[in-house]
């Protein structure tokens, strides 16, 4: 328990701290101890609940209530504030419907409803903690010297960067309360925070693209965040209850019903996992500093999003329409933005959509809520967290050191960063092929989709896979080209960015090997407690045997002969017109010609409107469809009652 | 079943080179036939690849061959997965793996032909994966289960409820093979247009194996298709084995009667092509089974 | 024993021929003559290529070329040159843009005269070039202790007085069939 709080309000603590120290060096000092102090407790918090597996926590205090309900109050006014000041209505609108609604309901009803466990910790918190903990603070390392150059970068403009680290640790805080609060409106506290946190890292550098893009962020969530006090009302309501284990127990009784809050809650995960068609925040928020990113899309932010469904997961599935919903949005969504990452050329943006991509993937896992989906869904978070947040740490140093994020840029980034390259290369393996993480998982819920009997997903993943490799690969290629004449230039990357890439490339591979044991000891355990009963695991240990041989081999051979060749190196062919530089070539005219290599975007296939524009048609239909019929149930079964 | 599983690994690691270069000897011979000339020896492609071992060892870069050697192992790795009754998707999964290697290869010595090749065999890669996908999700389904040793010793044969997925996989096979209309990425044929695509910039013993790596993924890809008829009976094997060369000489005989098609027409048809046959098929498969 | 000679794969390039040849040497292709036969295919780079096939004198604008394509082909290779123009620069020889023959630029093992060179006196050169590139080769694996840069300055030094020195000179007339 002690650790758990620990986790929730150190980073408040050093939040506060950082946010009045002007000082870079005790920046630097302050939040290096702080990553190791949350990094190391989230790793005794893994061994402390190994064993038993979690706990449930009373925490009966009736004062922290009131402290939420006054902040989210505070933090209303401040919404309402600040859309009216920026003429963003629509936010101030939805804080003016949803605060009152909740403050309303707990004053009138919530009191009355006995919550037996505030707080808890299982295995899958434990998972969240571990990443948010490692990764999360890894990347607040990272971004120490990525500041220095942004500020170096935005010299015009004042230091806010005491500002920058306050957000992020407060970020990291309530991320920890949010994956651990079993009291539904503990946690819509923390959701709260989360996407008012985002707001500020969105909005950071002040300019008016980045204000707009915060704001739809913000909206977006807090209309999320309305449908999550909208599930708590019915919760309570109805069901006379707050906490989300009663929730999920009643729904293996009554899941027709449950589903019913639950596909509230759900529609809430889907707005923070940016699911189509909400998936333009997300891509929005690329406006902010990497390291912003970088903590969205890998540990914080978006993860709470599938969390929530991955949680829902028990009461969702095939049978009713909270599941089908979810299922569909999330199926859709992970076609149409693998599609549309092979438009974009921009590289934050194909990490961006292959986020919404993957997110989508763990949606539709959860929304299928057998324990194989499950499974495969949390596997997904894993990985895709360590492995992603990889690639956007490695794409900010690139950024500052090539002065673009245009992977067209990123010619010969092999000669010119080769350490760089190198790390990004193992990300983008990570993200996509055979013995790395992705794909194991990305095989779990292959088998899981098929065994859901839904055809329209089974057909998904399969063209969606398709696609995913298209895009990495091309990208592979392009960091991987070998052009002549390139100078290096990594002597400037500051250490702390190295340090933190390659913890992070071997974070990817250790968890590649250990995943058989962290299947056996962490998921398959609680997917036991869950789902009931003994869970087979959805890959047979021969398999997972010869992708952890792979894996070796892979490193093996890389270590013994990359980069290695006695052979004669020759120029290449260009028609018999090199010119010896491997860059030009000898044109009709008798000029020298330079040739550039462009990759292929296939705009007229996949351009991202074109797949936003169906994809959002699509899913938004899906949400009407479900929240209608759910609603629908709820009308007409308070109306047999009445 | 140890046993039976290492004799049939080494089996097919003697074997299948000698096969695959057979059939590609017996595909030289007859599509000279087709076209009216006498043709090679049936053993050219060994003479070929042979040569190509025997002669001078260069590289464009100092990192490409270490790309090509995963791309040969991992090749090599999936058939033997394949044929030691491993899991189907698996098989896949290895064989993508192989395939980026090359293409990473390919991108790796910065020339615009190979990369136009690379780039060829991405759009390929993307237009036939879905297909292989859903053929292994297909045999899933019929014979509940992605194993290779347990789909081969099922009690009927899955030709006939598989019969969509069927015609869909032969369609990619031909990509997979490397025939016109979809020789795209890498085709003596091609020379005028991309030089040799993704393998311009390999000579020498790279090259040798490169070849004797395909004939391994042939071999392979055949494998696949004898699943279709394997009901684990002599009969079962003796169809799967005739269908598998009848399917090997229609390819051939495609090959000799289509021009090389452009890579818009290649992508669309492998897809309306997976999405009408491979979808439907599945769907019809979730009603009967 | 060595395959060399058994699967040789050709590059051909136009210099500044008029055509003729390079018709005759496509026709070497066809079912007619099949020269796939022999195991020849018709590559398109270098880098694949044992045979260099060249059709037409070489000028001054692609000299570089010739040279560049010889260089990059792997040793063991042999260098074919078909057509008079190709042997000795032909009825272009005195053009004030015309360097020779192929052999003003790189060192030729076979020639093939004849305007154009029938598909017969190709196929005949080509062959007579295999024996050439076996040669080569049991020289290769003779030398292999030897420094590997051996071939490579013979690349180098070009001009009429390394003609002498080359292998055998063909002198396949295009009147033996029919």
């Amino acid at each position: 328990m002690g650790t758990i709080l620990f986790l929730i309000f150190f980073p408040i603590i050093i939040a506060l701290i950082l946010l009045v120290s002007k000082a870079d060096k005790v920046r630097d000092v302050i939040v290096k101890i702080a990553a190791l102090a949350i990094a190391a407790v989230s790793i005794v918090v893994a061994v402390q609940y190994f064993k038993s597996g979690g706990e449930n926590f009373a925490v009966n205090i009736e004062a922290v209530n009131y402290v939420m309900m006054v902040i989210e109050a505070l933090l209303a006014i401040y919404i309402i504030c600040t859309g009216i000041k920026h003429r963003k209505y629509l936010a101030s609108i939805f804080a003016l419907i949803q605060t009152p609604l909740l403050i309303w309901f707990e004053l009138t009803n919530g009191h009355h409803i006995a919550v037996q466990n505030n707080m808890y910790v299982d295995r899958l918190s434990v998972i969240m903690i571990l990443i948010i903990g490692i990764i999360g603070s890894l990347i607040t390392v990272y971004a120490l010297g990525y500041m220095k150059d942004f500020q170096h970068h935005h010299d015009d403009q004042p230091d806010r960067r005491p500002w920058f680290f306050f957000v992020m640790f407060i970020f990291l805080g309530a991320m920890v309360g949010l994956v651990t609060s079993n009291n539904m409106i503990w946690m819509y506290f923390f959701w709260e925070i989360t996407s008012l946190s985002s707001f500020w890292l969105i909005g950071f550098t002040k300019t008016e693209e980045a204000t707009n893009n915060a704001f739809r962020a913000l909206i977006m969530n807090l209309l999320g965040g309305l449908g999550f006090a909208i599930g708590i009302v019915i919760l309570g309501k109805v069901f006379g209850t707050l906490e989300l284990s009663s929730m999920l127990a009643l729904g293996s009784v009554y899941g027709e019903l449950m589903a019913i809050p639950a596909v509230f809650f759900a529609f809430a995960g889907i707005t923070k996992a940016a699911q189509m068609p909400f998936n333009s925040w997300l891509l929005g928020a690329m406006v902010a500093p990497t390291p912003t990113s970088a903590l969205l899309h890998s540990s914080t932010m978006v993860k709470a999003g599938v969390f929530m469904i991955i949680k829902l997961a028990p009461v969702l599935g095939m049978s009713n329409f909270a599941g089908i919903m979810t299922i569909m949005v999330g199926g859709i969504t992970f076609l149409m933005a693998s599609f549309a990452a092979i438009s974009q050329s921009n590289a934050k943006r194909v990490l961006a959509y292959s986020t919404i991509a993957n997110l989508g993937l763990i949606v539709a896992c959860g929304g299928i809520g057998t324990p194989e989906a499950v499974w495969a869904g949390v596997m997904l978070i894993i990985f895709h967290a360590v492995t992603k947040s990889l690639l956007f740490l490695c794409v900010g140093t690139a950024e500052h050191n090539i002065g673009s994020r245009d992977i067209e840029d990123m010619d010969g980034l092999f000669v010119r960063m080769p350490k760089l390259a190198g790390f990004m290369i193992i990300g983008i393996a990570g993200m996509l092929l055979a013995p790395f993480g992705m794909l194991i998982s990305k095989w779990a819920a292959m088998t899981a989709f098929v065994d859901s009997g839904n055809v329209i997903l089974v057909a998904i993943i399969c063209f969606g896979s398709a696609v995913t490799a298209f895009y990495w690969i091309k990208w592979m290629g392009k960091l991987a080209g070998i052009v002549a004449g390139e100078e290096r230039i990594d002597q400037n990357v500051h250490k702390e960015e190295t340090f933190v890439h390659a913890t992070l490339v071997a974070l990817v591979i250790i968890v590649c090997l250990m995943f058989p044991l962290i299947s056996m000891y962490m998921l398959v355990p609680y997917l036991e407690i869950v789902f009931g009963g003994l869970s087979a695991m959805v890959l047979s240990a021969d398999n997972m045997i010869i992708m952890v041989v792979m894996i070796a081999v892979l490193v093996l051979l890389t270590g013994l002969f990359f980069g290695k060749t006695n052979k004669k190196i020759v120029p290449i062919y260009l028609a018999g017109a090199n010119k010896g530089d491997n860059l030009t070539y000898q044109g009709s005219m008798g000029k020298d010609v330079a040739f550039k290599l462009r990759n292929w975007h296939m705009e007229s296939y996949f351009g991202e409107k074109k797949m936003n524009l169906i994809g959002g048609i699509i899913a938004t239909a899906m949400i009407v469809i479900g929240i209608g019929f759910m609603v629908g149930t709820l009308v007409s079964l308070l109306g047999g009652v009445a | 079943m140890m046993i039976k599983m290492l004799i049939s690994i080494i089996a097919y690691l003697i074997l299948a080179p000698l096969v695959g270069g057979f059939l590609a000897g017996l595909d030289r011979k007859l599509s000279a036939r087709m076209q009216g000339r006498v043709g090679p020896p049936v053993l050219q492609p060994f003479y070929d690849v042979f040569k190509l071992f025997e002669k001078e060892a260069q590289t464009v870069t100092r990192v490409q061959d270490f790309y090509v050697m995963i791309f040969v192992i991992f090749v090599i790795a999936s058939g033997v997965i394949f044929f030691a009754g491993g899991d189907l998707l698996l098989v896949i999964f290895v064989l993508t793996v192989a395939s980026a290697f090359l293409i990473v290869a390919a991108y790796s010595s910065n020339s615009p032909y190979a990369q136009v090749g690379a780039e060829r065999e991405l759009l390929q890669m993307m237009a036939y994966e879905p297909m292989v996908l859903m053929t292994a999700i297909g045999f899933y389904m019929y014979c509940g289960s992605f194993a290779a040793r347990d789909i081969i010793v099922g009690v009927s044969m899955p030709f006939l409820p598989l019969i969509g997925i069927f015609i869909g996989f032969v369609f990619i096979l031909t990509i997979k093979f490397r025939k016109s209309p979809f020789d795209l990425s890498m085709s003596h044929h091609a020379h005028q247009e991309l030089v040799k695509g993704l393998t311009t910039e390999f000579s020498g013993k790279t090259l040798g194996l490169i070849e004797i790596s395909h004939w391994y993924e042939n071999v392979m890809l055949l494998g696949f298709v004898f699943l279709f008829f394997a009901n684990g009976t002599v009969w079962g094997a003796v169809i799967g084995v005739i269908v598998c060369i009848v399917t090997y000489f229609f390819e051939v005989l495609i090959d000799n009667s289509f021009a090389r098609m452009k890579w818009q027409f290649a992508f669309k048809a492998a897809w309306i092509v997976s999405l009408v046959f491979g979808v439907i098929n599945i769907f019809v498969l979730y009603l009967i089974v | 024993m060595s395959y060399i000679a058994k699967s040789p794969w050709v590059i051909h390039y136009d210099g500044s021929s008029c055509n003729g040849c390079d018709i005759e040497v496509l026709a070497c292709l066809t079912p007619m003559y099949d020269v796939e036969r022999f195991g020849i295919i018709n590559t398109g780079n270098p880098k694949h290529a044992d045979v260099f096939l060249v059709t037409g004198s070489v000028n001054e604008q692609n000299k570089d070329v010739v040279k560049q394509i010889y260089e990059q082909m792997p040793e063991p290779k042999v260098v074919v040159a078909v057509g008079i123009c190709a042997c000795s620069g032909g009825v272009f020889k005195q053009c004030y843009n015309i360097m020779g023959g192929v052999d003003t630029v790189i060192p030729v093992d076979v020639y093939v005269p004849g305007c154009a060179a029938r598909p017969e006196a190709i196929i005949d050169g080509v062959v007579k070039g295999l024996a050439v590139l076996q040669e080569k080769r049991d020289k290769m694996v003779k030398g292999i202790d030897a420094p590997a840069e051996a071939p490579e300055t013979k690349a180098e030094t070009s001009g009429e007085e390394e003609k002498a020195d080359q292998a055998e000179k063909t002198e396949e007339g295009g009147k033996t069939d029919e």
